[in-house]
């Protein structure tokens, strides 16, 4: 697992809605760039939702790991 | 009686309820025993301002009609 | 000597759960719920307005008819709490004392951090918005007509699809709907948060001609050029732009130092304690749960609240959890609806929008008044999931 500092956890497993997508944006948008974001979720969508958006908003996907029933998404805000 | 207005509420043109809701907003600025005016052209006004008075326990120390305006003094308990 | 429970909010959670505490401590415990106007608005209903569906009378009530007699409701706005000494601070220079909190203190909206927005775009959030949005719509003789969202998180997740659909059905009835283009600005890759009620969605989009345009986070609106532009670098021309505006927490939470950076209250999932304070809880929108920000979270997380503080008030060990229960209806237009039902264990399967759920939808804005805020729902209404509520 990364040895970055995390700015900010969100832990959005079993919460569908607004979902762990929106959540990131909305920490996205809060956060200063270089803030350093986690999101872990359960969704399985998210493993092409979030890295879509993550490109198309021009931030960086730190690093994303496995665990039990879930995901860690570390994004950095780029811009 | 002193009827020093504290402050004046616009509301001619709103829809109900926005002028109770406004005028519940507005009554916050000023001080307890202070004297707040309203003015709305919706017709339900009448009615409503005079329940929200009686409820809220604010005193609806006068009300008029000219022209289609609707004006109430309340002074803030 | 009876416990001091103070609540900060007179909406659905902060109604509720004072109601509910006041009913089973009774002489145990002096409730006292603090709202700066005391006016209740039942928000689902601003929607309606807009569409001239609905007059605006019966969204508004006093919150002190909601409230049992023995609940005292101080209509004032609290500006600060101070959690080591158990007081929170009123506008007017007084103090309250408390033995336990509830901050259900909702969402505020947040218009001005949005360049152009007020000046350029229209919205349901509120009554006023939502009166204004109605006159702006009579005037509407055809064009462009867009939806989008300005900030998230953002109370009702599926008012913006709602408002596409039942605008659609609104410019049909007028006869102008093929001399307008509606369309949907969606900060995601699809219509809605929900995947599997996206997939219900979408093809009945497609088949009203409703655009979606995804991936757009509104950034900007340039009234003058008639654009609105997004994070993602898009920009898109409107005539007639209806954005859901971007939302904080209240000041009473961030002057506390309570909160986080938009002002949210880090709150336990299950247990809805605030983090690191063993005495303060909060319910609905103020906390900054992941959770749909919606009055369903609100009226399902109310009596675990009271649970859990009527517990520690009798002195033994609170039991309730609250399990995710959400419950929304999404509105498809045509006197059609779908209902989204989840928790953390059971991710949501809505249905084909039908007549029933619009049926049920419109029973609920009518009981809402009689049944909600005084705990008088039935607890289990007929679902095909559990409650949400678990007993640790």
């Amino acid at each position: 697992m990364t040895t970055v500092n995390i700015d900010r956890s969100i832990d959005a497993r079993g919460m569908p809605c607004p979902g762990p997508l929106m959540s990131l944006i909305g920490a996205i948008r809060e956060g200063e760039v270089g803030t350093v974001i986690e999101v872990l979720s359960s969704d399985e969508g998210s493993k092409t939702d979030i890295p879509a958006w993550i490109t198309k908003a021009g931030h960086e996907m730190v690093e994303t790991v496995e665990d039990e029933g879930f995901t860690h998404f570390i994004i950095r805000k780029a811009r | 009686m002193s009827m020093q207005i504290a402050k004046t509420l616009d509301l001619k043109g709103l829809s109900c309820p926005l002028p109770i809701v406004k005028t519940a907003q507005g009554i916050k600025e000023v001080a307890s025993g202070e004297l707040i005016e309203a003015l709305a052209t919706d017709p339900g006004s009448v009615a409503d301002f005079n329940a929200w008075c009686k409820s809220t326990g604010n005193e609806l120390v006068e009300q008029g009609e000219d022209g289609g305006v609707f004006r109430f003094v309340i002074r803030k308990k | 000597m009876p416990a001091k429970v103070v609540v900060l909010g007179g909406g659905v959670g902060g109604t509720l759960a004072a109601n509910l505490l006041a009913k089973e401590l009774g002489s145990d415990a002096k409730v006292s719920v603090v709202d700066p106007t005391g006016m209740h608005h039942y928000q689902p209903g601003y929607l309606y307005v807009a569409l001239g569906q609905a007059n605006g009378r019966w969204l508004v009530r006093d919150e002190r008819t909601l409230l049992r007699r023995e609940v005292d409701l101080i209509i004032e706005q609290a500006v600060r709490v101070h959690p080591e000494a158990g007081t929170v601070q009123l506008e007017r220079g007084g103090s309250l004392e408390w033995d336990y909190l509830v901050i259900a203190t909702g969402a505020r909206l947040v218009h001005d951090q949005i360049p152009g927005l007020v000046e350029g775009s229209h919205e349901f959030y509120s009554l006023e918005g939502a009166q204004r949005l109605r006159e702006a719509l009579r005037r509407f003789e055809g064009g462009r007509l867009l939806v989008g969202v300005a900030g998230v998180p953002y109370k009702c997740p599926p008012a913006p699809v709602e408002f596409v659909f039942m605008v659609d059905e609104y410019l049909r009835k007028r006869g102008i709907r093929d001399k307008s283009e509606v369309m949907l600005l969606s900060p995601l890759n699809r219509a809605f948060t929900i995947e599997s009620a996206s997939k219900v969605i979408q093809p009945i989009m497609e088949q009203r001609g409703i655009g979606l345009t995804t991936f757009f986070n509104v950034e900007e609106v340039d009234p003058s050029a008639g654009t609105v532009s997004s994070l993602e670098g898009e920009k898109a021309e409107y005539d007639l732009l209806v954005l859901v505006p971007p939302h904080k927490g209240q000041q009473v939470v961030t002057e506390s130092a309570l909160a986080d950076g938009p002002g949210w209250l880090p709150t336990d999932r299950h247990t809805l304690e605030v983090e690191g304070q063993e005495r303060i809880f909060a319910i609905g929108d103020a906390t900054n749960l992941p959770i749909s920000k919606s009055g369903s979270t609100a009226h399902f997380e109310a009596p675990v609240v009271a649970s859990r503080i009527a517990s520690l008030v009798r002195g033994t060990a609170p039991r309730e959890n609250y399990g995710g229960r959400v419950m929304c209806f999404l509105e498809t237009g045509n006197r059609k609806a779908t209902v989204l039902r989840f928790d953390y264990e059971h991710p949501p399967a809505p249905p084909q929008p039908n007549n029933v759920w619009h049926a049920a939808k419109w029973m609920f804005n009518r009981l809402y008044w009689e049944t909600v805020p005084q705990g008088r729902l039935p607890e289990n209404l007929p679902m095909p999931i559990p409650t949400g509520r678990s007993e640790s």
